[in-house]
């Protein structure tokens, strides 16, 4: 029998993972409506692929397989894996990213609560470096379901009637190209990949996370530590760059409000497994992610920097935690 | 006047449904003269009293039957007028079930109290008033039964600002301090004045939850009446666990004492309501310390608070609450923070404040604990500012050295935590086993480096030893060399013998001679006049000993 305290407060891991998901949807429902329904094919391809994964593992570790099935998490790293991958892309890598981010990231490490890495970030990892060219393909303004679908499961593409980069990708290979004479302004007038703050549209689902992610602050299943200093962080590095050289600089809006920032700064960065846990240490943890997202969106080889920035801050989420140790009552003043 | 008051808060704590409704409906009740009193000799923080009474001894109501063990202890008193029947281990309310020492007491029915001297508290030193309260048996009666007369000192070098009085009373279901306020005030109100004379606070503030507004309103008026300067009723926001002593100081003065230090060297010292109650009684009537109110309540059919002899079997009172048959459980203390009882023959003691009865429905089963996400709502909650996930792990891992580093000695064990948990981990349960594991091991270490320094000790003690008689030696070697020289001196002339020819010879003589006295004092003792049986006895030793000297040098099994 167990010991005090007898009574519990109502909670479960369960409730957790869905209430996120359930913050997740406002974001989804944008991203649908703005670039058609491949996404929510590539939901339930990860949903399904991460489930099996999730109960292939757990029977192999002799764990008890409903209890934590139905804990949630895999569904979450699905979702995300979902929502950052590019919606037109091949099912197998849907399935490969999924696999892997649930088989080696999660249960190799141990686990749910085990992994140091970000399960979902890791899948996006592994799949970027292996296929950088289909990862890169973003579905084409007015593309229909059955073409999105088709994509999904083999048609031919490489059309650019099809698909197109994201503003980011566009930006960033708008500005290498012609290094000589190219400036935001004129890449962000050219391409219809753009809108009117950063990528067509993404200012829509920027907004729909920022509502899910308010309300995971207002459900506290996260503090505000992580979502304003990885914002501010990315922000901040932004500002000073962009006010010496409006040419070639994107703008902090630009930055905040296009790729995963958002998602990653209400749902990605908080995953508290493999995040940073004291106050201090999520600062430090979170203005790092936003820090290094910028250097690898403005200088780096890929579209987005979110997924290696914040696998680069899990691993340093041991040692900031330890340094970061808030004091006890009592010894506030160093006694 | 509290509108002006400054509050601080605490960091953390829980709003768990209070449950205060049902036992409080009724006033306190009285609870009958059991059969057999068991009265734990044990009640208090420090050395457990000596006993006073034999077993065939006569004693009255309020008459001292445990003597306090040195100044850290409390004494102990006969509850009402009986006959001891027995001093002897009886099973005691405490989550490890042993036995502890207590004196069976089997009441006459006549409740006499027993004659006793008025005390002038007034006109008598403070240490005196110190011992006297000691010797009534006044402990801390919020649950701690740290021995009152030790904390009624101010610190050395700090003079006192603030006298708490805790009516927080924070815990869910219990009741017994609410009641108590309600119906005792004044009693309550003079025995916080009596601390204060003692102690010369500049302010004493009685701190309780907003969910009691009878008890505020009832002390409040209670302090009115007897005008005492500087007192003062505070409403402090009900949550759990305000009424933890460092917690309400913290809420009412800012001042946060840390753990290990005491709050007398912040100028604070806190006391529980029934404390100043008991303070009151002892020295205004005379009454030591042997009663206290109980909160029967939980799966119960009449919930309430009753006023209990120490000494009472628990099954009695939760008879008199009528525990509901589906009841699996009982358990001292709050929901919280309390522990299953072992068994209910064990008595009420000081530090029963609650009696709660539990069924499945009312305490469910926790659901299958998952593994920690490090979801921080633990450390969300802490109101000590730990993070208890980090101690969770380090505690799992068996790693204590680091959870000490992460001040597992902080923890209060106030469950918070564990209620809040989303993963449904015990986290207490880990605290609780890894500071008994850390108090095993220096147990350990310091038995073993008790053996150590014995061993040295003892080791020192034969090199000092040797060095002694290697000097005590050579001083008779040297004096034995002079008597000879001076003998062979003087007989040089008289007989050029050979004895004295050799100073060598003369030495070993005299060594030889030593000998033989030492054998013959060596005689066996004892041996005169010894009866005729005793001799046969002895000459039979004598044979087994040759015999087993036989076959210890022949090495050989002898015929059966």
């Amino acid at each position: 029998m167990n010991n005090s305290p007898y009574i519990l407060a109502p909670a479960s891991v369960t409730a957790v993972m869905l209430k996120v998901l359930a913050a997740l949807l406002p974001g989804i429902a944008v991203y649908v409506w703005i670039f058609g329904p491949g996404l929510l094919v590539q939901i339930v391809l990860a949903t399904l692929t991460a489930l099996a994964a999730e109960a292939a593992m757990l029977a192999a570790r002799g764990r008890a397989p409903g209890r934590f099935l139905a804990d949630g998490s895999a569904i979450v790293t699905a979702w995300l894996i979902a929502l950052t991958f590019p919606p037109i892309v091949p099912w197998w890598i849907t399935v490969g990213g999924t696999a892997f981010a649930i088989v080696v990231a999660k249960h190799l490490y141990g686990g749910l609560g085990q992994n140091p890495f970000n399960p979902a970030m890791a899948g996006y990892a592994v799949m970027i470096v292996a296929f950088p060219a289909l990862m890169s393909q973003w579905p084409a303004e007015g593309l229909t379901a059955a073409t999105q679908i088709g994509l999904i499961f083999g048609a031919e593409r490489a059309l650019d009637a099809i698909t197109a980069a994201t503003a980011l990708d566009a930006l960033r290979t708008g500005l290498h190209e012609n290094a000589a004479t190219a400036t935001v302004a004129g890449v962000m007038g050219a391409s219809p990949a753009f809108g009117h703050i950063a990528g067509h549209g993404w200012e829509w689902i920027a907004a729909a996370y920022l509502a899910g992610g308010l309300y995971l602050l207002q459900q506290r299943l996260i503090t505000w530590h992580i979502p304003l200093a990885l914002l501010a962080g990315l922000a901040l590095t932004a500002l000073p760059f962009w006010l010496a050289d409006p040419a070639h600089y994107a703008s902090p809006l630009f930055h905040l409000c296009g790729g995963a920032s958002l998602l990653g700064a209400f749902f990605i960065a908080t995953d508290p497994v493999s995040g940073a846990t004291t106050p201090r240490g999520k600062l430090i943890y979170a203005a790092g992610i936003g820090l290094i997202t910028w250097f690898i969106r403005t200088f780096g080889a890929y579209p987005d920097g979110i997924a290696f920035a914040t696998l680069l801050m899990n691993i340093c989420v041991p040692f900031i935690d330890m340094k970061t140790q808030p004091p006890v009552f009592g010894r506030k003043d160093g006694r | 006047m509290n509108a002006l008051r400054k509050l601080f808060g605490f960091h953390g704590g829980v709003k768990p449904a209070p449950n205060k409704d049902l036992s409080t409906r009724e006033p306190i009740a009285q609870i009958a003269l059991p059969e057999r009193f068991v009265v734990p000799l044990h009640q208090s923080v420090g050395g457990t009293p000596r006993p006073l009474v034999a077993p065939g001894a006569q004693v009255q109501k309020g008459q001292r039957i445990g003597a306090a063990d040195g100044n850290v202890s409390a004494a102990v008193h006969a509850p009402t007028s009986g006959t001891v029947l027995a001093v002897e281990p009886r099973i005691m309310a405490h989550p490890s079930g042993l036995a502890g020492p207590a004196v069976v007491i089997a009441p006459d029915g006549l409740d006499t109290a027993c004659e006793r001297d008025p005390f002038l508290w007034r006109s008598a030193k403070p240490d005196e008033v110190r011992d006297f309260l000691r010797d009534a048996g006044v402990v801390g009666l919020g649950g701690a039964v740290f021995p009152s007369h030790l904390k009624l000192r101010a610190g050395r070098e700090h003079p006192m600002q603030t006298l708490v009085i805790n009516g927080a009373e924070c815990e869910p279901f219990i009741t017994c301090d609410d009641m108590l306020m309600r119906e005792r005030a004044t009693g309550i109100v003079r025995g916080a004045a009596i601390m204060g004379e003692l102690m010369q606070p500049r302010e004493v503030l009685i701190g309780i939850e907003d969910n009691k507004p009878q008890a505020v309103a009832a002390m409040r008026a209670a302090v009115q009446a007897a005008g005492v300067r500087g007192m003062e009723v505070v409403v402090v926001p009900t949550r759990y666990p305000a009424g933890g002593a460092k917690q309400l100081i913290r809420v009412l003065t800012g001042i946060e004492v840390p753990h290990g230090t005491r709050s007398t060297d912040f100028g604070v010292q806190c006391f529980n309501t029934g404390t100043a109650y008991a303070i009151w009684q002892a020295l205004e009537q005379g009454m030591p310390l042997i009663s206290r109110i109980v909160t029967v309540a939980g799966n119960v059919a009449r919930p309430r608070n009753f006023e209990v002899r120490i000494g009472t079997p628990l099954a009695q009172l939760f008879e008199a609450a009528q525990a509901l048959p589906d009841t699996e459980r009982y358990i001292m203390g709050g929901p919280m923070m309390g522990f299953r009882l072992p068994d209910l023959a064990a008595p009420v003691q000081k530090a029963t404040n609650c009696l709660l009865a539990g069924s499945p429905a009312l305490f469910p089963p926790p659901p299958p604990e998952m593994p920690c996400i490090r979801c921080g709502d633990c450390a969300k909650v802490c109101p000590a500012d730990l993070q208890p996930f980090e101690l969770y792990w380090f505690a799992r891992a068996h790693n204590y050295g680091k959870a000490q580093e992460y001040s597992l000695f902080d923890c209060i064990e106030c469950g918070c935590c564990s209620y809040v948990c989303p993963s449904r981990i015990p986290l207490v349960d880990y605290y609780r086993y890894a500071k008994s594991e850390i108090w095993a091991r220096e147990r350990d270490k310091a038995s073993a480096d008790g053996a150590r320094t014995r061993y040295e000790a003892r080791l020192a003690r034969a090199e000092r030893d040797k060095l002694e008689k290697a000097a005590k030696l050579a001083a008779k070697t040297a004096a034995g060399r002079q008597k000879a020289e001076q003998a062979m001196a003087g007989g040089a002339a008289a007989a050029p013998g050979e004895a004295a020819a050799d100073p060598k010879k003369a030495l070993i003589e005299a060594a030889m001679e030593r000998a033989r006295a030492q054998r013959e004092a060596a005689q066996p003792k004892n041996v005169e006049g010894l009866s005729a049986a005793q001799q046969a006895e002895i000459s039979k030793a004598e044979a087994r000993r040759e015999l087993a000297r036989q076959m210890a040098d022949n090495k050989e099994v002898p015929p059966e």
